[in-house]
């Protein structure tokens, strides 16, 4: 076999040595250095591991038992002090010499330092890798800690919103008048600067760096050229980067920007290959992740000595933070013979700007609303001629021929070369292959291809064309069954308990035809909730069919220890009740006391066996179970109301506590959320939950559908109320329709985009009798399921929260 | 030599449920199938060391609660796309008592 040695495991080696394997995985013998001291992560998910929405575990690509399957040898934490080409061997920091047939640079690129005073000191990073992004999350942990990020491109904006999420007051110096200046141009900028000042991120464009001011050799602050002086603990400076090319000049290789390489990534000698940030290719140098992977192909294809030629294609960009929506591809400067098409609606924040030259788009930046981006970016890549549809063009693919089209038909017609997944660089045609070679679902072509398997955004993209390849063949998501126990829908299966009265699990596996003896741990959680909601008088609540969370009436954390919240009827609370959690809180030694988001007061870390007792403490000072772990309703958000505040009106706490008081205890397809604000301006931030109520002068604003989580909705109007009752009724009807029709795991605003408001609007507020009769099948429900699961836990289960036998000192013999 | 130690009787445990064995070694989980069925396996997923006792029981299988494995609680293999394998432990049922045989666990001990 021979010998390829491989210096750096970063996402392009990463990927060329799939590909490698994949094609024949016996032609080389892989030695892999890496300077960091671990293997192949996915290097563009940093962000979200920064900001907390991931784990580092979550984002490697390539284990420890990845390398071992394919007999790679890692040498991670070790650097290759030189290569000597005459006689193909390279020479490791400790001297060791090992020979090679291949070699392959992946030294990637370093971070751009600028060598400004003060830049040594302590606190001040690069972005770069996961040791970088660790050192921000420690920087983190200090409250009111104060960082200051240099550079206001992709990255350096990246580093900032994860900062801020890590809750630290976030400034952002950048040289060029707007953000993003290479992606985007001065009203996008505008835009995007206005969204990220409206998450708490202070942006200073304009503006010049001076000195870093450091005191006791850390860094203190940063000094702009006007005087300006921005104090911080952490100082992260994110303004580009410079390929590592030191190795490759010190081994005599043609080096420029990068390391020279041809069509085929080798390098001026013909037994050294390079690929990723570390190359020059006519002159370009790379650093978006799509080009790295179409270079990785490349490279098996000439490692196995067959053709292939690296074409840099156009590029698009997004800017991976959450609620930003953005997109950026082509050439947009002003110019001679350059045209622009631009669309604004203020209202929304959507910003879309074309340009075209000779008819043909060079150019797209998008904010607000992207959904069309992956089309324009299409017909910038294959320079189609626009003038036909130049009237419509900026509406979209959508709107093209005067009719609204068929998004199915917009896929359908997109070109094999069109990028579905921007993450991966995966293109429409290997997705058909893929498909064709038998992927029939998203898993399958997700597993195949990589396709929505990164940031996930274009998953709705690849099921479009799932269901363009396959036609009738492939069953439209929504029609997808519930798991592999069943070929029926969840919607199929909750008209089936109706309509046969299926009133217990066995009778619903039996009657149904279930494929698994007792189901599995998709379906049953959903089963149980639609029997009790359909039966509630009929059917048993199943704990085994419940998640832990609800089994156990805590929610599981990962260390596998508990947190426990009681409820405080609309945000309210008592010096009694204090005293009654901070005295728990030293019982049972609860390492973290939060309060929560929805106004409550969560005890974090609680070892199982602790919950029964801790339970009984806390039911003793009068207070019960929060649901904070339910499907069921979570909490309702009050302000102060009429009764502190001077635009207060109507008693909206009191409003709050009333529907907490009726809700509680029910279980629903999805968590419930909701809010009373006393006035428009808000306080209790109804506007994003499940059923919001604003309380004007004139009644009760009921809106419905929000969210604040996976995705950010508002609400929409329901309607409006003129009495309390009213609106207590209103949403006692619209809960119970909810619960009556909405598949399990859809929050109201995915089931509200499924029926349409209207036909919730004639339910719940125009047909009087038909809202009587939710609210009387909410009372009968209430009447079984709205009580203490902790009361009734302590009483009835204690003895399964602890160990069934202790054989500690008979495995010690 | 095996060593059998009554741990309890089978009515302890929920059917399509588990209970958790505390030993030196670690806690073992005892299952509880819908056929009466028992199985002793490791309580701790090789993911990221979820508590599988707190898993959901399906068949002869359970889903570990963090990240949705499922295993095989008769082999102890990991199903589906993921890889891996819990140790498991012989257990048997006479008169209603389970009883489990600890010279494995001392086995694993010295392994």
């Amino acid at each position: 076999m021979k010998k390829l040695i491989v210096i750096g495991a970063g996402m392009a080696t990463g990927r060329a040595l799939e590909h490698l394997f994949e094609a024949d995985p016996d032609a080389y013998e892989v030695t892999l250095f890496n300077a960091e001291p671990r293997g192949n992560y996915n290097r563009i998910m940093l962000t979200p591991v920064l900001s907390g929405e991931k784990t580092y575990e979550e984002i490697v690509t390539h284990d420890a038992a990845w390398y071992e399957s394919h007999g790679v040898t890692c040498r991670f934490g070790e650097k290759i002090a030189a290569v000597d080409r005459d006689r193909k061997v390279v020479v490791t920091e400790g001297g060791e010499e090992l020979a090679y047939d291949k070699l392959l640079f992946g030294t990637g690129s370093n971070p751009f330092i600028i060598p400004m005073p003060g830049h040594d000191l302590d606190g001040v990073i690069a972005y770069r890798d996961l040791d970088d992004t660790n050192r921000m999350i420690d920087a983190g942990g200090a409250p009111g800690s104060k960082a200051v990020v240099i550079g206001g491109g992709l990255l350096g904006l990246e580093a900032a919103a994860g900062l801020r999420m890590r809750g630290m007051d976030v400034t952002v110096v950048h040289i060029m008048g707007h953000l993003m200046d290479r992606q985007l141009d001065e009203a996008a900028g505008y835009l995007l600067r206005k969204a990220l000042v409206d998450r708490g991120i202070n942006i200073c464009c304009s503006a010049n760096s001076k000195q870093i001011l450091g005191e006791d050799g850390h860094v203190r602050a940063l000094e702009l050229a006007d005087g300006t002086e921005l104090p911080c603990s952490l100082l992260v400076m994110a303004v580009g980067i410079r390929p590592s090319v030191a190795l490759g000049q010190a081994s005599g290789l043609a080096v420029g920007k990068g390391i020279h390489v041809d069509d085929q990534m080798v390098t001026s000698d013909p037994d050294v290959l390079a690929v990723g940030e570390c190359v020059e290719h006519n002159g370009a140098i790379f650093g978006l992740v799509a080009p790295l992977y179409d270079q990785a192909k490349v490279v098996a294809a000439t490692l196995l000595d067959q053709e292939a030629v690296f074409t840099p294609k156009e590029v698009s960009t997004k800017l991976k933070v959450t609620g930003c929506d953005l997109f950026s591809a082509g050439d947009f400067a002003e110019g001679e013979g350059r045209e622009d098409i631009v669309f604004r609606d203020p209202a929304r924040g959507v910003y879309k700007r074309l340009v075209l030259e000779n008819d043909r788009v060079i150019g797209a930046v998008m904010y607000g609303d992207t959904a069309d981006g992956g089309w324009f970016h299409g017909l910038i890549k294959d320079g189609s001629d626009v003038s036909d549809m130049r009237d419509t063009l900026i509406f979209g693919p959508s709107f093209q021929g005067g009719a609204q089209m068929d998004p199915l038909q917009a896929v359908a017609a997109l070109p094999p070369e069109a990028e579905i997944c921007g993450c991966n660089g995966v293109c429409k045609g290997q997705i058909v292959t893929a498909i064709a070679g038998g992927a029939q679902d998203l898993g399958a072509v997700r597993a195949q291809t990589k396709a929505s398997g990164s940031c996930g955004t274009c998953t709705g993209l690849v099921e479009q064309v799932l269901a363009v390849t396959l036609g009738d063949d492939f069953v439209i998501p929504a029609a997808q069954p519930i798991c592999g126990c069943t070929d029926f829908t969840h919607e199929d299966v909750r008209l089936l308990i109706k309509t046969k009265e299926l009133k217990s699990q066995p009778a619903v596996w039996q009657e149904l035809g279930w494929k698994s003896p007792d189901g599995c741990h998709v379906c049953r959680p959903a089963l149980n909730f639609y029997l009790l909601a359909d039966w509630p008088l009929e059917y048993k609540d199943d704990l085994q069919s419940r998640f832990i969370n609800e089994r156990k009436h805590a929610n599981i954390q990962k260390d596998g220890t508990f947190s426990v919240m009681p409820r405080m009827w609309g945000g309210i609370t008592n010096p009694q009740e204090l005293r009654a959690i901070a005295d728990a809180a030293d019982k049972y030694n609860v390492p973290t006391v939060k309060v929560t988001g929805g106004q409550r007061i969560d005890l974090l870390g609680v070892k199982s066996e602790d919950l029964p007792a801790i339970w009984a403490d806390l039911n003793k000072a009068g207070m019960v179970s929060g649901h904070a772990y339910s499907k069921g309703l979570r909490t309702v958000k009050t302000c102060v109301g009429t009764d502190h505040c001077r635009f207060g009106t109507q008693d909206s706490t009191g409003l709050g506590i009333k529907l907490e008081k009726a809700l509680w205890g029910s279980w629903t397809p999805h968590k419930v959320k909701l809010g009373v604000s006393g006035c428009p301006r808000n306080c209790a931030e109804a506007t994003c939950k499940d059923v919001g109520v604003i309380c004007v002068d004139s009644g009760y604003e009921v809106s419905v559908g929000g969210a604040a989580g996976m995705d950010l909705k508002e609400t929409q109007p329901l309607a409006k109320a003129v009495t309390e009752q009213e609106a207590i009724d209103m949403t006692i009807a619209f809960v119970q329709l909810y619960r009556e029709n909405a598949k399990y795991l859809d929050r109201p605003y995915k089931w509200i985009a499924k029926v349409g408001l209207d036909w919730v609007r004639d339910r719940v507020v125009a047909d009087l009798e038909g809202r009587q009769g939710l609210i009387d099948r909410f009372a009968i429900s209430q009447s079984v399921y709205q009580k203490d699961p902790w009361a009734e836990h302590i009483a009835e289960r204690a003895e399964v929260y602890h160990p069934l036998a202790n054989l500690t000192l008979e495995a010690a013999e | 030599m095996t060593q059998w130690i009554d741990i309890g009787p089978i009515t302890a445990i929920p059917v399509r449920g588990a209970r958790v064995i505390k030993t030196a070694q670690g806690c073992v989980a005892v299952f509880r199938t819908t056929k009466d069925e028992i199985f002793a396996v490791d309580d701790r997923c090789p993911h990221k060391g979820g508590p599988l006792s707190e898993g959901i029981v399906h068949g002869a299988s359970v889903t570990c609660p963090l990240h949705n494995w499922v295993f095989d609680l008769a082999t102890g293999m990991a199903k589906g796309a993921d890889q891996g394998q819990i140790g498991t432990y012989p257990l048997r049922v006479e008169g209603g008592r389970m009883l489990l045989d600890v010279t494995y666990l001392a086995k694993k001990d010295a392994a």
